[in-house]
């Protein structure tokens, strides 16, 4: 392909999306191999345009013995298909070469449900509409027929409307019949038992017409109630779809295999999930832990942040357990791994878990909230109906006739897509700008929030230090002894001195800090202890101490550093009025110092899992709707308690799994989400109101009998389309 | 206008050809990439002359 050889560069060859860079997994254990073709997925970040699939496709097949590649730009994956040995590091490495972010991907059972969910209903749509047409096709001729056509024909036409409809009714409505019948059994109901009601009578009533040769048949009328009531259920399924595969493909991004010593002692590299309780896990320095460990071997300083919130690595050995999300900065160490929940903290969180996301099932969606309304109504309206007819003379028949006509047209079509094609439209905008709704309600409920929580640690600040002490030339000695380390603070004063040169003779004690020989002369970095200063100021933040042998110790402070955006997006919060705190695991003089920073009043530091529910949960019972934002496994209980929630897309999978929306980038996403989600909760309200103008006027045309088939068709599909087209408006106005 | 009585069945037959064709599509992935396939018809399959 020619635009891969006019464009030489990494990434995308349009420039639409800058080149990707990652840490490259071991891929090898995502590979399956059946009868000798071993086929892999990846998930391929950076892909943007038609010169990205090209560029990707010819690399792959360029490679020997591989036998099909297809990558799929719409949800960035791609599939490598070769013949004979392990081609899996080579694909990762020449993907990686090209520019773009790899990560291996493996799918879940309930993405594959998902899948098949959304296939099931597209194929009942294809066969309504299929259904529709050719009924539409015979009842447009009697209606045009009226007067002219004689009794037998019409009946024959109603008569083959019929036995087109039957079929279908059962096939595509078997959606509908079967949930309305699950909740009946319990003697509750749904929004799908007026609408199973609806269907079976309309047909019924046809049926009966049709025998009669009677002049009035609703089978286009049951037919377009099933479409367009599909049509809203296949956009529902694949938003969820959606949201859940991207959701999923953000936590693959972090790396998802472990090296595992065999019993016969060979390591080998396994997926995360295959891990079984009682393997014994290397954990290489700089690796992050992808499950719990308890450390049998080895001493090291960890970072915390993601699980406590804590900034400041803490050493660890051998007999302490260490959970998932936490990295290994320096030393490599052995550990069993822990089967799930086992422990004191985890089961904890997932106990609060549970609470959480049982107290907001109990929500109730504005969609429900209309429906418990109007099904009384309308069903009460159609019994007052029959009964009035009745009394004035009319004969049963006619009555049944006016009763089921003013049922069907005041089914709850525009009401079942008024939501989920606002939601739908909601979320594709939300989705271009790397946010990934997980609920369709969630934006409902974003919507509403009066109060707002943030954690600190990653969520507010960037979660690494950063050098913010005056440096000399020290400096450039200090960081040839740091280039060694993989400590933050190490990488901190690389950061700022740039590439250069080693020391010889490099050791790093866990804890401690680094020494090496620099033009003969030992140097140290580390701990105050490690360097030997006697009496060390008390600091604020991190500090480093740097000295030559008998020199005067030089300290380095470091501190946690805001988000570029934090200021902006809390600035939002304030000019509307919103309160906001801080609930940080992390130590006093840190959360205060990022308070004062953000001119946040309210904060708490050294706040445990359960100190983060007790807070919302005392927030909840002033009323308050509150919003957090949160990142780490210490928030995931506060995430799944508060009435909306947040996490950013470096967040532990546990955090991303209780929020409501996880966004990529930074916190300006946040005023952005709220903007689209105060703008689809008005447009939801203007199509609740628009559906029940709609009802407004047809209610009386039925009721007083003036309904035909041919005017109810006209009135559901014309509600139908300003609904879809009012919730298209969503796309308009900035974000 | 027995004439029907052949129309309504070919009618029926083309729409369930349609039908047929529509659930084929599904069933064989061709909604899977939506964006792809809009830019893979602007690929050359040749090589630069």
């Amino acid at each position: 392909m020619t635009d891969a050889v006019l464009s030489p560069g990494t990434g995308c060859p349009s420039g639409l999306e800058p080149a990707a860079t990652s840490e490259l997994g071991d891929l090898s254990a995502f590979v399956r191999s059946q009868s000798g073709l071993s086929t892999l997925t990846l998930s391929i970040r950076g892909a943007k345009c038609g010169g990205c699939i090209s560029k990707i496709e010819t690399a792959m097949l360029a490679l020997p013995a591989v036998e099909d590649a297809r990558m799929n730009l719409s949800n960035g994956k791609l599939r490598v298909a070769w013949r004979g040995h392990n081609l899996a590091p080579l694909i990762g490495s020449r993907l990686t070469e090209l520019g773009y972010g790899v990560s291996a991907f493996s799918e879940d059972e309930s993405s594959k449900a998902r899948k098949s969910e959304e296939r099931q209903l597209l194929i009942a749509m294809g066969v309504a509409a299929f259904a529709l047409a050719n009924i539409m096709l015979l009842s447009v001729s009697v209606w045009g027929g009226h007067g002219e056509m004689g009794a037998q024909t019409r009946t024959a036409l109603h008569a083959i409307s019929g036995l087109i409809a039957f079929p279908v009714l059962l096939f595509s409505g078997r959606h509908f019949f079967q949930s309305a019948w699950s909740v009946l059994k319990h003697g509750r109901a749904n929004m799908d038992v007026p609408i199973s009601l609806a269907l079976v009578l309309a047909f019924g009533v046809s049926v009966w017409e049709t025998l009669n040769d009677g002049a009035h048949a609703y089978f286009d009328a049951s037919v377009m109630l099933l479409f367009f009531l599909l049509v809203g259920r296949f956009l529902d399924a694949r938003l969820r779809r959606q949201a859940h595969a991207a959701a999923h493909d953000l936590a693959a991004l972090q790396n998802r295999s472990v090296t595992r010593r065999s019993a016969t002692g060979l390591l080998e590299s396994i997926r995360a999930d295959d891990v079984r309780e009682g393997d014994e896990i290397i954990l290489a320095a700089g690796e992050r832990a992808v499950i719990d460990l308890k450390i049998s071997d080895g001493r090291s300083s960890v970072d915390e942040s993601l699980v406590t919130g804590e900034s400041l690595p803490r050493l660890v050995q051998a007999g302490e357990t260490l959970y998932a999300g936490t990295i290994n900065l320096d030393q490599p160490m052995t550990g069993k791994a822990l089967g799930e929940a086992s422990d004191s903290l985890l089961s904890e969180i997932a106990g609060l878990l549970e609470a959480g996301e049982q107290k907001r099932a109990r929500y109730r969606k504005i969609a429900d909230k209309a429906v418990s309304l109007y099904v009384p109504f309308v069903h009460s309206a159609a019994g007052l109906t029959l009964i009035t007819w009745l009394m004035l003379g009319a004969s049963a028949r006619e009555a049944i006739l006016v009763a089921v006509a003013t049922l069907i047209i005041t089914c709850p079509c525009a009401l079942a897509l008024a939501a989920p094609v606002a939601q739908v439209v909601a979320s594709g905008r939300l989705f271009r700008n790397g946010v990934y709704l997980r609920s369709g309600d969630a934006l409902e409920r974003l919507a509403e929030i009066d109060h707002v929580v943030f954690d600190k640690t990653g969520t507010l600040t960037l979660g690494t230090p950063h050098l913010v002490s005056e440096h000399g030339p020290e400096l450039a000695l200090a960081a040839r002894l740091a280039r060694a380390s993989r400590h933050p603070l190490s990488r901190a004063i690389v950061a700022i001195a740039g590439p250069g040169a080693m020391a010889e003779e490099i050791e790093e004690q866990p804890g401690l800090g680094v020494q090496g020989l620099i033009d003969s002369k030992r140097y140290r970095l580390g701990s105050a202890e490690w360097v030997g200063v006697p009496n060390p100021p008390n600091a604020q933040g991190p500090t480093l101490w740097f000295a030559e042998d008998k020199a005067p110790p030089i300290q380095f402070r470091f501190e946690d550093q805001l988000q570029d955006d934090a200021k902006t997006a809390l600035d939002r919060f304030e000019r509307e009025g919103i309160p906001v705190e801080i609930l940080s695991g992390d130590s006093e003089a840190a959360v205060s110092r990022v308070a004062e920073q953000l001119a946040v009043s309210t904060w708490q530091a050294k706040v445990s899992p359960q100190g983060k529910v007790d807070r919302l949960s005392t927030l909840k019972d002033q009323d308050k709707k509150v919003l957090m934002v949160g990142d780490g496994l210490n928030d995931a209980g506060a995430l799944a308690l508060a009435h909306a929630s947040l996490a950013p897309g470096g967040a532990m999978d546990v955090s991303q799994s209780a929020s409501d929306a996880v966004y990529a980038g930074g916190l300006s996403a946040i005023p952005s989400i709220l903007n689209v989600s105060h703008r689809t909760r008005s447009i939801m309200l203007q199509n609740f109101g628009l559906a029940a103008a709609y009802n407004l006027i047809a209610v009386p045309i039925a009721v007083t009998g003036h309904v035909t088939p041919l005017i109810a068709a006209i009135a559901m599909s014309a509600s139908s389309l300003i609904v879809t087209l009012n919730a298209l408006r969503i796309n308009q106005g900035s974000a | 206008m027995t004439i029907i009585v052949y129309l309504i069945p070919v009618a029926l037959g083309l729409g369930l050809l349609g039908l047929i064709a529509f659930l084929w599509s599904v069933n064989s992935g061709q909604y899977e990439d939506l964006d792809g396939a809009a830019h893979r018809i602007l690929m050359d399959d040749d090589a630069p002359l």
